[in-house]
């Protein structure tokens, strides 16, 4: 057996993960993707003496399986590179490279990814990364960043330009060192956890810390009670939400029209208010902890939902109205920051991204958790993978979101008096954990010793895998379009820095 | 004398009026509008901050760039007033000391080397350019019914006859209300509330100047609008008493404000690259009041 089939949240015995030879390992996953069925949704190192043990999961979306695989590979012979077959691994393994300083052969893009401070070359910096770059004299450089000219996130983009037409554009991130991994690690107290998953990226509070609950809960063999698998199903369609609406303001403001500016951002308010009025956070902080849940939804607080939400709907479908119908605003998002298909399938693109350019990539479909396998989902698929395309998906997710609460809320379950105090974790164990955030696809994977005590904790935020799009996108585009392009993905800096 | 004070009067409430517009359109109740002026002001008591990387001409720009506006503004007539400059040919004038207050903008925003500037001041070249045939085109058609060549006796001996005439002076005002906008980078040609440096034309050109050379820059927006808005008045005032004359200049001025806001609240920025297309159709409204002169002078066959 090359890999062993897992489903999602369910713990197996570390050892149980095959290791196979380098070159087996590399045969089988490449040709697993060979299948459109296959994405990768994790491929990472744990150091284990003076080896690195190479863990790689790819998911299989028509079974709901994941096939895990190991390899065991010495840290400086060199080892030929994923990516030369197939794209998706490209980030993954230029991470390796960067933690461990495993020479990696015929990787077409072998750059730091995030300068962590236990990289293996510490001479790796920011100021010598070596950058794509030009001898034309008709080409000009434009360096964005690191400091944002809003107030969201470092991240430095460097376009080569011809005129206002974009040939190229290099994004590089690793501004910020929080080291949220080896935090994980560190930090042994379960609230302490908690936090650090609530603050892995900011807009994903719930996303996030869904996936940390519901991976500690298996971790510690307690079987989730249904009143925290409703309240994060909830959570997690309300954050959908407020983030897409959010955006959709983002995008209006980018093209300048401040119309759709003005009333998107008014109407995310009363989504975020809620959390606030429900457990005492706009950003759902707080909200969600393995095991029991401090913030149980009442009656009166259903009812206060619904109320919100019947009001948010009407105004919410007269201004996409508007919107989708402002030719000012058709004439900026069409046509532009396009991914194909082809693009999309070869990056092993993730989440709301992928479906903009039609790939049926949806895990609340594909491997079902918390109270999704109830409201059997279909995702939401466009075809052009435009800007408009995002936009439009950002729309009908809001409404489809809206329907699940609305379902969700006709059985409010009761609250569950039974607080229980949760047992340390299984040693001897690996479980991956993976949610459909708003962004896409979160992935939380973790390994315990003889002991039970985390040895391993890894994070992959959707992101991860989108922010090369983003840059594919932008090609061939005006550089004022750029902007556009880069909200209506809006991914996450920190997510990726980690 | 009259028309400078007028313009300048109406300086101080133009913006105001133009982003409490956006502010109503858009449900909020907006600040005063003086508040602009305000801004201003505090900005003139302030010092400026160099570059060490920029010249000389980064520190005269603004200062020509606001000197220019104030010559061409002198030449604007104001009914049967005189401007206080005004002799034969003076819209030329007028186009050209104005393209001389861009022109030093523009190397001021190359004098700071950032790539970003460079961009903006190449956009705003570009527009200007398409933008001047329009203006000329305009200007000479009615230079031709009047047979005058300054703005003085151009407002003075021009009335309005026919129906051929009014459409004339509609397509005039539209003219000269897209030519404003295109000159001081409002939509949809540019978008002045944006943050972020690579969609911006105007704005990114003067990221590097603070204080008193921004408030002058600020200013001088102010000013160009209330500039075309008194030349977009001129096609009406002509024939009136002064008092009666005032009041339609600025009840012109107020809706000129009014509608440059609702015509940022309700569109959004066009793609840089569909810019010259757009700039470049105000030329064909020129010609069409060009050609509608030539039918009024009978020099049709």
């Amino acid at each position: 057996m090359k890999a062993i089939a897992i489903k999602n949240n369910q713990p197996i015995p570390f050892d149980t993960i095959p290791t196979l030879e380098y070159s087996q390992f590399l045969e089988f996953n490449t040709s697993l993707l060979q299948d459109e069925n296959h994405h990768c949704v994790n491929y990472y190192g744990i150091a284990i003496q003076d080896k690195v043990k190479l863990i790689c999961c790819i998911a299989n979306d028509k079974d709901a399986l994941f096939h895990v695989s190991s390899s065991l590979v010495p840290r400086q012979t060199p080892i030929e590179s994923f990516t030369q077959h197939h794209l998706a691994f490209e980030k993954f393994e230029r991470e390796i490279y960067e933690n461990f300083g495993v020479p990696i052969r015929n990787h077409p893009w072998l750059k730091p990814v995030r300068f962590a401070f236990n990289q293996t070359n510490k001479n790796n910096t920011i100021a010598n990364y070596p950058f794509f770059n030009i001898e034309s004299e008709e080409l000009h450089q434009v360096g964005v960043g690191p400091i944002h000219a809003g107030i969201i996130e470092p991240g430095h983009f460097r376009f080569i330009c011809n005129g206002e037409q974009i040939l190229h554009l290099e994004i590089q991130l690793g501004y910020q060192h929080r080291g949220i991994e080896t935090l994980f690690l560190q930090k042994k107290k379960l609230i302490e956890r908690h936090t650090l998953a609530e603050n892995i990226s900011g807009d994903s509070v719930v996303g996030h810390t869904t996936t940390f609950a519901n991976l500690w809960e298996v971790l510690c063999n307690v079987k989730t009670d249904v009143e925290s698998h409703f309240a994060r199903t909830l959570a997690l369609e309300l954050e959908r939400i407020a983030i897409h609406t959010g955006d959709l303001s983002g995008m209006c403001t980018d093209v300048g029209y401040q119309l759709g500016s003005a009333v998107y951002g008014r109407l995310r308010t009363p989504i975020i208010n809620f959390f606030q009025q429900w457990c005492g956070n706009r950003m759902a902080k707080s909200l969600i902890r393995a095991g029991f849940s401090n913030f149980p939804i009442t009656e009166e607080l259903g009812e206060k939902l619904k109320k919100v939400l019947d009001a948010f709907e009407p105004d919410f479908d007269e201004i996409c109205k508007e919107t989708f119908s402002a030719p000012t605003v058709l004439g900026r998002f069409e046509k532009t920051g396009i991914v194909t298909n082809a693009v999309g399938k070869s990056i092993g693109l993730v989440g709301m991204a992928a479906r903009m350019t039609n790939i049926n990539r949806d895990i609340r479909t594909s491997h079902p958790y918390n109270l999704y396998p109830n409201l059997s989902h279909q995702p939401i698929l466009k075809h052009h993978g435009d800007a408009y395309s995002r936009a439009r998906i950002k729309y009908r997710e809001v409404k489809q979101s809206i329907a699940y609460i609305k379902t969700l809320l006709n059985a409010i379950p009761a609250e569950n008096t039974n607080k229980i105090v949760l047992p340390k974790p299984t040693p001897n164990t690996f479980v991956l954990s993976m949610v459909e955030g708003w962004r896409g696809e979160i992935c939380h994977c973790a390994i315990t010793d003889a002991q039970g005590e985390l040895v391993h904790y890894k994070i992959k935020d959707p992101s991860f895998h989108n922010w090369l799009a983003m840059a594919l996108a932008v090609r061939n585009n005006e550089i004022s379009d750029f902007p556009i392009s880069n909200k209506s993905f809006n991914l996450s800096y920190a997510g990726h820095d980690l | 004398m009259l028309s400078l004070v007028l313009m300048v009067v109406t300086s101080l409430f133009f913006m105001g009026i133009v982003i409490r517009t956006k502010s109503i359109t858009s449900g909020r109740k907006g600040p005063g509008i003086f508040q602009p002026m305000k801004d201003v002001i505090r900005l003139w008591k302030k010092g400026a901050v160099f570059s060490r990387t920029t010249s000389f001409i980064f520190q005269i720009a603004p200062s020509i760039y606001f000197a220019s506006i104030i010559m061409a503004i002198l030449v604007i007539p104001f009914g049967q007033y005189k401007g206080i400059v005004s002799f034969d040919g003076d819209f030329v004038f007028f186009a050209y000391v104005l393209a001389l207050g861009k022109f030093f903008s523009i190397i001021g925003a190359l004098d700071t080397g950032s790539s970003f500037e460079g961009m903006g001041a190449s956009r705003e070249a570009l527009y200007s350019m398409l933008a001047e045939p329009a203006f000329f085109i305009l200007m000479g058609s009615f230079a031709l019914y009047t047979g005058h060549t300054s703005f003085y006796e151009i407002f003075t001996s021009l009335h309005f006859g026919s129906y051929i005439s009014y459409a004339l002076g509609i397509l005039a005002t539209f003219v000269l209300i897209m030519i404003a906008m295109i000159e001081n980078s409002r939509m949809p040609v540019d978008d002045p509330k944006t943050h972020l440096e690579l969609t911006m034309v105007h704005e990114v050109m003067i990221l590097d100047n603070s204080g008193f050379d921004l408030g002058l820059i600020l200013f001088g927006t102010n000013l160009k609008f209330a500039m075309y808005g008194a030349l977009i008045a001129n096609f009406f005032t002509g024939s009136f008493s002064i008092l009666i004359s005032i009041l339609i200049f600025l009840v012109v001025q107020i809706l000129f404000a009014i509608m440059v806001g609702i015509l940022e609240s309700f569109s959004a920025r066009f793609r840089m690259g569909n810019n010259a297309q757009f700039i470049f159709t105000l030329t064909s409204f020129s010609i069409l009041i060009f050609f509608g002169v030539l039918l009024i002078m009978g020099k049709f066959v």
